[in-house]
């Protein structure tokens, strides 16, 4: 279908339209080929992170048997795996990659509110990763401070990557911010002020709604990771003291003096937990989404899921220092910030519950994206579970350096996100591509990804009680440790390599069947929301040929008593519906 | 961390507040006309401002973060403070000139008084442009005197503060140059209006961020 411009409302939206192969392909403006663009350099990033998780991996559960692996090589593989996984991985898929592809199109807009920026934004993300890339390979290497980056051992010697890795990866976090900050303006901008004629904020699907949110979170936070990258890189430098103390390193007095190492970790952690919830949000958006529509059921308690949203962005920034519990803080500080944090139990409680609510008396489709779903239910529930205690002072504080931390973090913020991941690329797939993927192989994917995860982090937790160090290349001297600790960690690097060696299923799934999958319908699970009521699929430039969408109903019309289909789509109007709707019955 | 966490609570405590009067009181699964003659546009602006508007909310955050770590650093002990340049006095009068020009041709832009619109620019970019050569003059005297970044934290955070304000204008003299070229290749006001209301608001912004910064470094 031809593309004709713009009718009423976006007047002030000028789309512009690609003809060359370069313009709809490379420097497209259009927000789905810049999802893909995003989506498939995160994934791309995301593998080498696996890989040198696996290399850590392979040196804790086989010491010393590998000589490519030295403490040198092992510190940088956990810092740039940490890193990688985080930022250019996970907040560039959620963010990114189904930001830009779902809001538009869950929206019902042609397109971001300003293309060009939009971009941009991708082409600023790939030069940060290309810097971050190049880290790996300059003298010295990478850097291994830890993802966290603290000073003063970040920029000081002994560290690897003290001199240029270090450099190079703040360098590459200031560019990744710029990026981020141009997209995050056009997905506010474009959710406030293009949805589409009826579309109320209170009739957006939760995808909508949570990248929205983590969008805000993002905008704000991120400059707290700015401040710290920009005034460290000063310290490296320039010499100045924002954050290095007065030091002797090999007999010599150091010109640095009177900084604060502790006002990095303020500054650092000010980003560090909103970002678990910049993850986080688009996961729990997305997974409600997957979950009513692969249940046929309307989401329970749909109002209460967005108000969670709107508590926990809100209160995850004032929820930062209980990761700083050990850094020697004044105890009633301390106990403040476990207050917070266990208050922000509650709202995320309240969705895990309406998560298996919306599941009860369902109608289940055990479908892959269905499967992943319910899969994030679990390992959510496990890993929140231990954040109540790590939130605690008293028990955070003999755990903090142990490998429950590891497999906490990991459930929580590792597992979790990448399991709602797999449930959106599986569930959006057909929109994107046009085609089905192999339903046998997805299910393989799914039951030896979830059951191998498990078998790599549900030990961990017991290492962690019987106190094994994290961060360390080898044990030494811990002879208060049985020797089936080191059992345990080698049957935990043969999961790990397990799962990463099944990650090869999901990639020959997708990449075949974009040639042989079966021809997608336009709206396989028969879902409602907008995205899935395109005139063509893959859609076109400008989403929605001639007209665009009005909305007349919530997103979640599934199973309305009376129908004799089980799902209304949003554009649907009331007078098109038989008798039986609004008698508030469904609810 | 105070003042970033009074600041962040006031821009949650809109956003969610205004979110939350959007949703309270609604049923969305229930049939509804009036949702259904709804625009689509949240806020009765266009994108361009709305866009702004949040970059000014993510530049505050920035600015915020800087101020306190600020006075976090302050308080350690080595901390000896920087005698500013009394040129900074001269800066600033520039830097309130051309936010008081900007916003006279912001007046005359809307009242559709093209003629009004070269001079005004032209002056209200001259005055941004002598303000951030002051800076740089300023730094200059600062090294001169041998006040450099490395010697205390107080003057590495002049140069930090005052840097990151000026590239803040360098990006909104960017935009100003692309309305100047389009004031000069003929545009009337009404095509320009926009940008120029917009760049009007970021040089307030600017202002009052330099007001924020400079009574901080004079008061430290």
């Amino acid at each position: 279908m031809a593309y004709v411009a713009i009718a009423d409302r976006d007047h002030e939206q000028h789309l512009h339209d690609p003809q060359t192969f370069i313009e709809k392909y490379i420097w497209s403006q259009d927000h789905k080929v810049i999802a893909i663009q995003y989506g498939v350099t995160a994934i791309f990033v995301g593998v080498i992170a696996m890989i040198l998780s696996v290399m850590m991996r392979l040196q804790l559960g086989f010491p010393d048997s590998f000589s490519l692996i030295n403490p040198e090589n092992y510190y940088q593989f956990v810092t740039m795996h940490g890193m990688i996984m985080v930022i250019y991985l996970l907040t560039a898929l959620f963010l990114g990659g189904f930001g830009n592809y779902l809001i538009p199109l869950m929206c019902g807009s042609r397109d971001m509110v300003f293309p060009f920026m939009n971009m941009l934004s991708y082409w600023v993300y790939l030069l940060s990763v290309i810097i971050l890339l190049v880290s790996l390979f300059v003298p010295g290497g990478a850097t291994g401070a830890g993802w966290t980056l603290y000073p003063p051992q970040a920029i000081s010697d002994g560290t690897p990557g003290e001199s240029l890795g270090i450099v190079l990866m703040l360098a590459s976090l200031g560019v990744f911010i710029i990026a981020f900050t141009m997209g995050g303006l056009n997905y506010v901008t474009t959710v406030l002020q293009a949805r589409c004629r009826g579309m109320t904020l209170m009739r957006m699907p939760l995808s909508v709604w949570g990248i929205f949110v983590a969008t805000i979170l993002g905008l704000l936070a991120f400059p707290a990771l700015l401040v710290s990258a920009i005034m460290m890189l000063l310290d490296k430098l320039a010499h100045t003291s924002f954050f290095m103390p007065a030091m002797i390193s090999a007999g010599e007095q150091l010109e640095h003096t009177g900084g604060s190492p502790i006002l990095f970790q303020h500054l650092f952690w000010f980003f560090g937990h909103p970002e678990v919830y910049i993850v986080a949000l688009p996961a729990f958006g997305i997974v409600s989404d997957v979950l009513a529509t692969h249940a046929r059921k309307n989401i329970f308690g749909y109002r209460m899921m967005v108000w969670a949203i709107l508590a926990i962005g809100g209160l995850s920034f004032i929820v930062w220092a209980h990761h700083m519990y050990v850094s020697g803080m004044n105890p009633y500080f301390g106990f403040f910030f476990a207050t917070t944090t266990l208050i922000i139990a509650v709202p995320t409680a309240l969705k895990v519950y309406n998560w298996v609510l919306t599941l009860w008396q369902g109608n289940i489709h055990l479908r892959v994206p269905m499967l992943f779903a319910i899969g994030f239910i679990f390992t959510f529930i496990h890993g929140g579970l231990t954040g109540i205690f790590l939130g605690n002072v008293v028990i955070d504080l003999p755990l903090s350096d142990t490998y429950f931390v590891v497999a906490h973090f990991h459930m929580v913020m590792g597992v979790s996100p990448v399991l709602v991941v797999f449930a959106a690329i599986y569930h959006w797939y057909p929109k994107m591509t046009g085609r089905m993927f192999n339903e046998t192989l997805g299910k393989w994917h799914f039951w030896m990804t979830l059951l191998g995860t498990y078998s790599i982090y549900l030990p961990m937790h017991y290492l962690g009680f019987q106190g094994v160090p994290r961060r360390y290349f080898a044990m030494g001297n811990t002879d208060f440790l049985p020797e089936s600790a080191q059992a345990l960690n080698a049957s935990i690097t043969i999961s790990a390599i397990f799962v990463a060696l099944t990650q090869l299923i999901f990639f020959y799934n997708m990449i075949t069947s974009l040639r042989n999958g079966k021809k997608a319908d336009s709206n396989p699970w028969g879902a409602t929301t907008l995205e899935w009521q395109t005139p063509d699929t893959p859609p076109k430039h400008g989403n929605w040929g001639h007209d665009l969408p009005e909305v007349h109903r919530w997103a979640y019309d599934y199973s309305v008593p009376g129908q004799e289909q089980d799902f209304v789509p949003q554009n649907v109007p009331a007078s098109e519906v038989p008798v039986g709707r609004d008698h508030g019955v469904h609810h | 961390m105070t003042i970033t966490l009074v600041f962040l609570a006031v821009i949650m405590a809109t956003v969610i507040g205004w979110l939350l009067r959007q949703s309270l009181n609604t049923q969305p699964w229930v049939s509804d006309s009036v949702a259904d003659s709804f625009s689509g546009a949240s806020l009765d602006t266009n994108s361009k401002t709305v866009g702004l508007t949040t970059f000014l909310a993510v530049a505050t955050s920035l600015f915020a973060l800087f101020v306190s770590a600020y006075t976090i650093r302050m308080r350690v002990a080595d901390w000896s403070p920087l005698a500013e340049p009394d040129l900074l006095w001269v800066n600033s009068a520039f830097l309130v000139l051309a936010s008081v020009v900007y916003h006279w041709t912001r007046n005359r832009a809307v009242a559709g008084r093209t003629a009004s619109l070269k001079p005004g620019l032209m002056v209200a970019g001259a005055l941004s442009i002598m303000f951030l050569v002051g800076q740089l003059v300023a730094w200059q005297q600062l090294l001169a005197a041998g006040q450099y970044a490395s010697s205390n934290a107080a003057n590495a955070f002049f140069y930090l503060l005052t840097g990151v304000h000026g590239l803040h204008m360098l990006g909104g003299l960017y935009v100003w140059a692309r309305s100047a070229v389009r004031a000069w290749t003929g545009a009337d006001a009404d095509a320009v209006r926009l940008s120029i209301e917009l760049c009007t608001v970021y040089w307030h912004f600017l202002l009052l961020v330099w007001v924020v910064l400079f009574g901080l470094l004079l008061a430290t």
